[in-house]
């Protein structure tokens, strides 16, 4: 061993710079932002929210060149095949900037409204997007959990940043500490996947297993590994049991920070749910899949059901995205059933899912943003009448509500249409059947918040609202035309969808 | 290629829904125009529809298709036959009647765009040859339905409306699964992937175990919709809390997306399940005629009343539909628009009741036959075709459904031949409490029949007399698409048809009116 080391010396992996310039230009933001903000003063009104968007918006684009050099040259690894340079994860990207773009729209007028206007909030947005990033192109378990540690830990400060209010620190504390705790488990079970495989690669992990079959049936330690695994990516996508975080963080962090976790942390979360699973450890299928059939039931079960006693919007929603966490994972369950030709559809339904469900996420917490600034809170009696005070915001927030609620014509229902299908292909007929059911206990969760908004008599004040600001305006109309957009026109969503469903190895 | 005339009729009604919700608040007399207006293109066309419509041939005509969703083999695919031919009529008749001639009280815009945007809902769904297709229309009216009852109905409202939605949304959940399942298995059967209704229908065969399952998944969602017992419950509480043009539309065209369902998808794509099947939905139409009237006997509340007299009639359409006779499913289609224009007309009837006196309850209402004549004898023929009194439309429809049942299905119809007697018993009981006797003190200043609401009645009272004396339009028209329906069923399953079908039912027809 020594020898060899001696022999050879230690050559650095060749990096193709501009493969990986999404990820190198929302770096570039950050440390930006952050070293020049804090070196010039207060920037004008706006400034920092205009200049991540930018950022998100040049991101985008560089990360839609990236699609047409795949779509010329092909996919590969890169770095020594630690990131995959594939579409699905350029596909994550462009999601995960396009919620940026949306959330930074959203948080300008807060941030400024909070008198805590300074560039920490943006920098913290672009660092989690960063990771974000880094966790949908990692190849390699060990460079998964490094970009898992950047989002989170720009995730927990965000969640924090209400500092001075009790739940404020609750979410802050509670998100760090159980995500600590997930983050453990999930080392660790990358620790015991290496002492099974002798690699932390996960193409070297596919190739290690396609093989092998132990004469002595002895899978401990894989088995072990890959529960500690689902264990810690099943807490970062709040899948049932390990959801009990999301209601409270959610409910305590700012609006645009829990619609920004909402959405990039989910797309981060199950894009490297997807590679490491259907990529990695998709031999083992047979494994794991009951395993994520029971977490993905019992998680669009207890998404819905609890979300019917809840009062506060910002806790429904959390629970709605509990809920869709668990119509994703069906698209997980769909592409682990190998035997079947149409298991790659898995992937694309939950790429196509994670796209339309970010732009949806974004645009539901900016219309609530919106709407709890004039009610005075996110309590479901703050919403009453919301509709007489602004109709337009209100008839937006019905679109979003009806869409996630999965009504036609909308984008969730395209989603959802997607993975029920995937599930069907693969006759997964009970998953589909109870993925639809505990859909409609869901939908009597979007219908209690409509209800408030256009139906409950509001308290008498006649006063006119302030004007909406624009970028608030503008991220929620941008939102409400996608939705609609896609709903009635899915074609080109779904035709980029399929050109998804081979994940480099 | 001639005039798109179907697709033009659930876009112009769309189009108006965006319009009047684009105009301003502050101009409400452009608002009701513009309403007014796309809803009087629509009624235009359907009866432009109905004109040109070829008697006797039993496909589908103004067929229409386009690519929507490549990627999911779905296409805009619309098409009408005799099945569907009435049932768009009705609708794109109804809205304009109900939109002119009922007035919401307050927030006339939104109301006006929910209306017209149900309409093409509506509308969609009855013309729609694609499952997919099919499926987005049949949920989407969901939506202005949830929003008129929530908005603009009684004191109960926002429950009735959420149950309204939760109760049709779990049928349909399974129906989502069904519909996929369906395209998916017929995938090799038709060649490629398609949710094409008549592409499924005329080339798949699946196994007699799997129809079965798929049969079912479509029809919890039809059955929750017709409704038919045990999935009734959500209809006494839509239909009481509903505002008057809420509960018309709903009873006139929305329950038949239930049973015009059963015919166009549950028995055109799974013959042999439907036949499987049978016995079990002539229970439950059967439990569904007499519950119904014994329900509707026990009521106070003159809505409710009539509601579940709804349960009752549809529970003989559901009959005649898995009769399979010629006469008896011609029967079902004829009362779907039977049941549509009477008991809409009775929930126009009490809508009045109600602006007059702001009570439904019967006890709270006695002896307006002094007081308003003319209200009570356009309530009492109203009432009659309702109960199937002969020279009215109800008849003929209830008539034609036992003729036909009792040949496939004897006891059951038996059974439910009870529940036009029934049917007498509460319909008049009710009008004996409300209308006979001396009025009392609140009773007495009971104002007479406006003229803008008798000529909407008239409308009613006239379909209600013509159909009643001269069907034979109508039946000629819908016949020929139910007997080849018939043949469809006969060929893809071990049923055969009573032989002396046809002649029976031409002697029926022309005997009937004469």
């Amino acid at each position: 061993m020594s020898t060899i080391l001696a022999a050879t010396p230690f050559v650095g992996p060749g990096i193709e710079w501009f493969a990986l310039s999404p990820l190198l230009a929302l770096l570039a933001g950050a440390l930006l932002i952050l070293l020049v903000g804090s070196l010039t003063p207060p920037w004008k009104r706006g400034g920092y929210a205009a200049f991540t968007s930018l950022t998100a918006l040049v991101a985008g684009v560089l990360a839609v060149i990236q699609w047409n050099r795949i779509d010329d040259n092909g996919a590969k690894t890169l770095v020594g095949g630690s990131v995959a340079f594939d579409k699905f994860t350029i596909f994550a990207i462009i999601a995960i900037c396009i919620a940026l773009l949306l959330t930074s729209l959203t948080s300008e007028d807060e941030v400024r409204a909070s008198n805590e206007e300074g560039p920490e909030i943006f920098g913290l947005f672009m660092l989690a997007a960063v990771g974000a990033g880094v966790m949908v192109a990692s190849n390699d378990l060990i460079l998964l959990f490094l970009g898992l540690e950047t989002m989170s830990l720009a995730l927990y400060t965000l969640a924090a940043k209400e500092r001075r209010n009790s739940e404020g620190q609750e979410a802050g504390l509670k998100y760090f500490i159980l995500g600590g705790f997930s983050s453990a488990f999930f080392l660790y079970g990358i620790a015991l996947i290496y002492g099974a495989t002798s690699s932390t690669n996960v193409s070297i992990i596919n190739k290690t297993l396609r093989g092998a079959v132990r004469a002595d049936g002895n899978d401990v330690l894989l088995l072990v590994g890959i529960g500690l695994l689902l264990i810690g990516l099943g807490f970062k996508v709040s899948a049932v049991p390990f959801h009990v975080w999301s209601p409270d963080v959610y409910q305590g962090s700012p609006t645009p920070v829990t619609g920004f976790m909402a959405s990039v942390g989910k797309v981060a979360a199950f894009a490297a749910f997807s590679r490491v699973f259907i990529s990695g450890l998709i031999y083992r299928a047979d494994d794991w899949r009951p395993a994520v059939w029971v977490i993905a039931v019992a998680t669009l079960v207890v998404g819905s059901v609890l979300a019917v006693r809840q009062t506060n919007v910002k806790r429904m929603l959390a629970y709605s995205s509990i809920s869709h966490a668990g119509f994703m994972l069906i698209g997980i369950e769909a592409a682990a059933h190998v035997a079947s030709d149409d298991a790659a559809n898995g992937v694309s339904a939950i790429a196509v899912y994670l796209l339309l469900y970010a732009v949806l996420v974004c645009g539901t917490f900016a219309v609530v943003t919106a709407l709890a600034k004039d009610g005075g809170g996110t309590e479901l009696k703050d919403f009453a009448g919301a509709a007489r005070r602004r109709p337009a915001l209100a008839l937006g927030l019905t679109v979003l509500l009806l869409s996630q609620a999965g009504v036609p014509l909308t984008s969730g229902f395209v989603a959802k249409f997607g993975v029920i299908k995937a599930a069907v292909e693969v006759e997964s007929y009970a998953i589909a059947i109870i993925a639809m059911l505990s859909a409609v206990i869901a939908a009597y969760l979007y219908l209690r918040i409509m209800v408030a908004v256009w139906l409950a008599d509001s308290p008498e004040e006649t006063e006119a609202p302030a004007r909406l600001p624009f970028s608030l305006a503008l991220s929620v109309a941008l939102a409400v035309g996608f939705t609609l957009v896609v709903g009635i026109y899915p074609q080109w969503v779904l035709s980029l969808g399929d050109s998804l469903t081979v994940l480099i190895r | 290629m001639s005039f798109p005339i179907l697709t033009a009729l659930i876009l112009v009604p769309a189009f108006g829904a965006l319009v009047v919700a684009c105009l301003k608040k502050s101009r409400p007399e452009l608002v009701k125009l513009a309403a007014v207006l796309t809803s009087a293109v629509t009624a235009g066309m359907s009866i432009w529809l109905l004109a040109s419509f070829k008697t006797g041939e039993a496909g589908y005509q103004f067929t229409s298709q386009h690519e929507w969703v490549e990627a999911w083999g779905i296409s805009w695919h619309l098409g009408i036959d005799g099945i569907s031919l009435f049932l768009v009529v009705l609708t794109g008749l109804l809205f304009p009647i109900v939109i002119i001639g009922i007035d919401p009280h307050h927030d006339e815009k939104p109301y006006l765009a929910w209306m017209l945007l149900l309409q093409a809902g509506v509308m969609g769904s009855f013309l729609s040859l694609d499952l997919f297709l099919f499926f987005v229309f049949f949920e989407i009216v969901l939506v202005p339905m949830y929003f008129l009852i929530g908005g603009w109905g009684y004191d109960n409202r926002i429950f009735a409306a959420t149950k309204f939605f939760i109760y049709t949304m779990f049928g349909s959940a399974f129906m989502l699964v069904g519909i996929i399942a369906t395209a998916l298995l017929a995938k090799n059967d038709v060649g490629y992937f398609t949710f094409d209704l008549v592409q499924i229908a005329e080339h798949a065969d699946f196994a007699a175990s799997t129809g079965r399952w798929l049969f079912f998944a479509f029809a919890i969602a039809f059955a929750v919709k017709v409704p038919l017992f045990p999935l009734h419950t959500w209809l006494p509480d839509a239909h009481t809390q509903a505002p008057t043009a809420g509960s018309v539309v709903l009873a006139g065209v929305m329950l038949k997306l239930g049973t015009y369902g059963f015919l166009r998808f549950g028995l055109y794509l799974f013959p042999e399940a439907a036949n499987w099947s049978k016995p079990l939905f002539f229970t439950l139409a059967t439990i569904g005629i007499i519950y119904g009237a014994i329900a509707a006997t026990m009521q106070r509340d003159l809505k409710r009343l009539v509601a579940y007299s709804s349960v009752a009639h549809l529970g003989f359409i559901v009959l005649g539909t898995f009769a399979l006779t010629s006469q008896a499913m011609t029967g079902s289609v004829l009362q779907m628009i039977n049941h549509g224009v009477s008991t809409g007309a009775l929930f126009l009837l009490v809508g009045m009741i109600y602006e007059r006196r702001h009570t439904r309850l019967i006890s709270e209402l006695k002896g307006l036959q002094k007081v308003a004549p003319i209200f009570a004898a356009a309530f009492t023929i109203v009432m009659l075709s309702s109960i199937g009194v002969p020279g009215l439309n109800g008849f003929v429809g209830e008539f034609l459904i036992l003729i036909g049942s009792f040949e496939t299905a004897r006891w059951w119809t038996v059974v439910a031949a009870t529940g036009v007697i029934l049917a007498a018993l509460y319909l008049l009981w009710a009008y004996q409490r409300v209308f006979h006797g001396e009025p009392d003190e609140v009773n007495s200043d009971f104002a007479e029949l406006k003229p803008r609401e008798g000529g909407i009645l008239l409308i009613f009272i006239a379909a209600i007399v013509f159909t009643g004396l001269y069907p034979k339009p109508m039946i000629d028209r819908i016949e020929p698409s139910i007997k080849s329906l018939i043949t469809h069923i006969e060929e893809r399953s071990d049923y055969k048809a009573p032989a002396d079908d046809s002649e029976h039912s031409d002697h029926m027809s022309e005997g009937e009116h004469e």
